[in-house]
């Protein structure tokens, strides 16, 4: 039998898993702005992404496989954001000087507004500093949440918690 | 609404069930055990275990978790077996004698039911559809997570979404009938079901069978594990999903497959501090990104723990969790203390074969499905000819394989139903759908355990046929 893979004791999937897996966006497409990193790397019977996605930047040759990313045709648009039925569809952009943008799904109340300041948690939950809101929609209950993050963070949060 | 609680009023809202309403009136015991006369609450909130048999009315054993309430309703506990009914404490109602002649009828109204209800129907033949609860949609009603799957699959919708949706469809349609409250309480001689309904007694003659009648949660050991707030996670699921009650303020959740881990995090979003999932075996148990899910939001999951025991007044108050070793045996010296008000168990599910088993289908132990299941031919038709099975109670796999499962029993019965150039298309789209469901959405190497169950437990139909010669079927439908 195979070794269990990491993700699977931890629930955290680390980068370099995902890179392997070829979810990680390259570095001259994480330079250019809003990309989506897909934390899903396990072959589940799901293909949502794939029809939902507007730029037709995720295609899956079968139902089970990982999902592939066409790093051209992303633009970070967070629809697959909106759908993922797992949560594990993410947009990052790391091409600004000051600070990162992350956007996160988030089935939490109370809805998280724009201007307010969240707190920033890491894959394995742990508080990683304060962000603000700067975007907000919302698509069949799961809110589509961009966040200000600090310089160096992009890769780091995958969650909000709103303290209200 | 009010009805009284052992002679006090409790509030409740129209649509609640019993025990629902006795729960989120703060009443965390429903009834006595027999012998040693503990205190039982709820367990599986689905009409499977007897945790929550009442007296309602004068009548006891009422299950309380499918009783809706009414106005001015007298409930009381009761202390294990219940005495007998005094007729004079009861008003007995003479229940009409219906027989029903039909095509088609579904024991279970949960996704493999409906699918093959409404599959059924647009192949013009008539349906009868039975469901224990006041609703239908089985665990559907609970499930507020997007499901994946494909779009045609009803991928990227919630559970409840996906029930609502079916339940539409069916009212509407004039070849179905559904009959809740309602139990298909056995099988008689010359292939009649009888159903135990509140407004008639019915005795169903059909044509062919569906028993989709689900599964059941199963218990752990450990010390005081019928203390009322170890409840099973479905259980749990059914009384904050579907009745909005915040089932408690602090849980320990054990189990980690997907059961546990989406509870986990339901329980996260009705407010309830989740203190820990613990998970028996080396590896979390579900899918990796509901594992995700929770470990963002700071949940952490125990490998190699289990629960040791609780303890508490009345109520759950604390939980002893225990490391174990490679033979799963506890290491002592790691006891580690929770303050908690919850237990949750999410340790698997057993198919509940009642139905298919009464009717004499053959049946197989299949680790990997839960226990005893029916063996059926890849269309999904028992040793028990013109009786189909669906769903989880056809071995426990997931909602999606369930209504994929419903859709190809429905697509085998119609092509022995309904005319020739009819019956080809059922065929045809019936082959199609096994295709899919084998090669396709099985071939996960992550689904590999459920596909080697399945596979175990599924033979071709000259060996079904010869098994009809062995254990000749006592009834059969058609």
């Amino acid at each position: 039998m195979a070794a269990v893979q990491g993700f699977r004791k931890t629930g955290v999937v680390g980068l370099e898993d995902l890179s392997a897996l070829g979810l990680l966006p390259p570095e001259w497409r994480l330079r250019k702005g809003p990309v989506v990193v897909l934390e899903c790397p396990e072959m589940i019977p799901c293909n949502i992404c794939v029809p939902y996605c507007p730029t037709k930047a995720i295609t899956m040759e079968r139902l089970i496989d990982l999902p592939k990313v066409n790093w051209d045709k992303c633009t970070g648009c967070g629809v697959c954001v909106a759908v993922c039925p797992g949560l594990a569809a993410f947009v990052v952009d790391l091409s600004k000087e000051d600070a990162d943008y992350v956007t996160v799904p988030h089935e939490f109340l109370p809805a998280p507004k724009v201007g307010e300041e969240v707190v920033l948690l890491n894959k394995h939950g742990e508080r990683v500093g304060k962000g603000v809101v700067t975007r907000v929609w919302e698509r069949n209950k799961t809110y589509v949440v961009t966040v200000k993050t600090p310089k160096g963070l992009g890769m780091e949060v995958r969650a909000i918690w709103v303290e209200r | 609404m009010t009805f009284y609680y052992e002679g006090q009023p409790v509030e409740a809202y129209e649509g609640e069930s019993v025990a629902v309403a006795l729960y989120a009136a703060g009443f965390d015991s429903l009834s006595w055990s027999s012998s040693l006369v503990r205190p039982r609450g709820l367990f599986c909130m689905i009409g499977k275990c007897s945790s929550c048999f009442m007296i309602v009315d004068g009548v006891p054993n009422t299950k309380t978790c499918r009783e809706p309430v009414r106005e001015g309703m007298r409930v009381e506990r009761q202390r294990g077996w219940a005495s007998p009914v005094a007729s004079e404490s009861v008003e007995l109602s003479e229940l009409p004698e219906v027989r029903i002649d039909t095509d088609v009828l579904i024991v279970g109204g949960g996704p493999a039911g409906l699918s093959a209800a409404l599959t059924l129907a647009e192949f013009g033949l008539d349906v009868v559809l039975v469901d224990e609860h006041f609703k239908l949609g089985g665990q559907l009603l609970k499930q507020t997570h997007k499901f994946f799957g494909s779009v045609d699959l009803f991928g990227g919708m919630r559970g409840f979404q996906i029930a609502e949706d079916y339940v539409k469809r069916i009212s509407s349609n004039p070849r179905i009938k559904v009959l809740l409250e309602s139990v298909a309480y056995g099988a008689f001689r010359g292939g009649i079901v009888g159903v135990a309904s509140k407004e008639a007694h019915y005795f169903v003659k059909p044509k062919a069978l569906l028993a989709s009648t689900g599964a059941q949660e199963r218990y752990l050991d450990f010390v005081n594990n019928d203390l009322p707030g170890v409840i099973g996670a479905g259980g749990a699921q059914t009384v904050m999903n579907e009745y909005g009650v915040k089932p408690g303020e602090r849980a320990l959740v054990v189990g980690s497959g997907n059961v546990g881990l989406i509870v986990s995090y339901q329980l996260l979003q009705a407010g309830v501090k989740v203190e820990a999932v613990v998970e028996v075996l080396p590896e979390i148990g579900g899918w990796f990104v509901h594992a995700a899910k929770i470990r963002r939001y700071g949940i952490p999951i125990l490998l190699r723990h289990t629960v040791k025991e609780v303890s508490g007044n009345g109520r759950v108050e604390k939980a002893v969790v225990v490391e174990v070793d490679e033979k799963f045996n506890p290491v002592p010296g790691t006891e580690k203390e929770f303050d908690v008000d919850l237990v949750l168990l999410a340790v698997g599910l057993e198919p509940d074969t009642r139905f298919a088993m009464q009717c004499g289908a053959v049946a197989r132990w299949s680790p990997e499905l839960g226990g005893l299941v029916p063996l059926r031919t890849l269309d999904l038709e028992t040793s028990v000819p013109n009786l189909y099975i669906a769903g989880d109670s056809a071995g426990i796999e997931e909602a999606t394989t369930a209504i994929i499962e419903g859709k190809i029993a429905a697509l085998s019965i119609a092509t022995k139903l309904v005319e020739s150039s009819k019956a080809s298309k059922a065929r045809e789209e019936m082959d199609k759908l096994i295709r899919f469901l084998w090669d396709v959405y099985r071939a996960s190497p992550l689904l590999a355990r459920a596909r080697k169950g399945k596979e175990s437990v599924t033979v071709s139909r000259e060996e079904m046929d010869k098994l009809r010669v062995e254990f000749p079927p006592p009834i059969s439908f058609g």
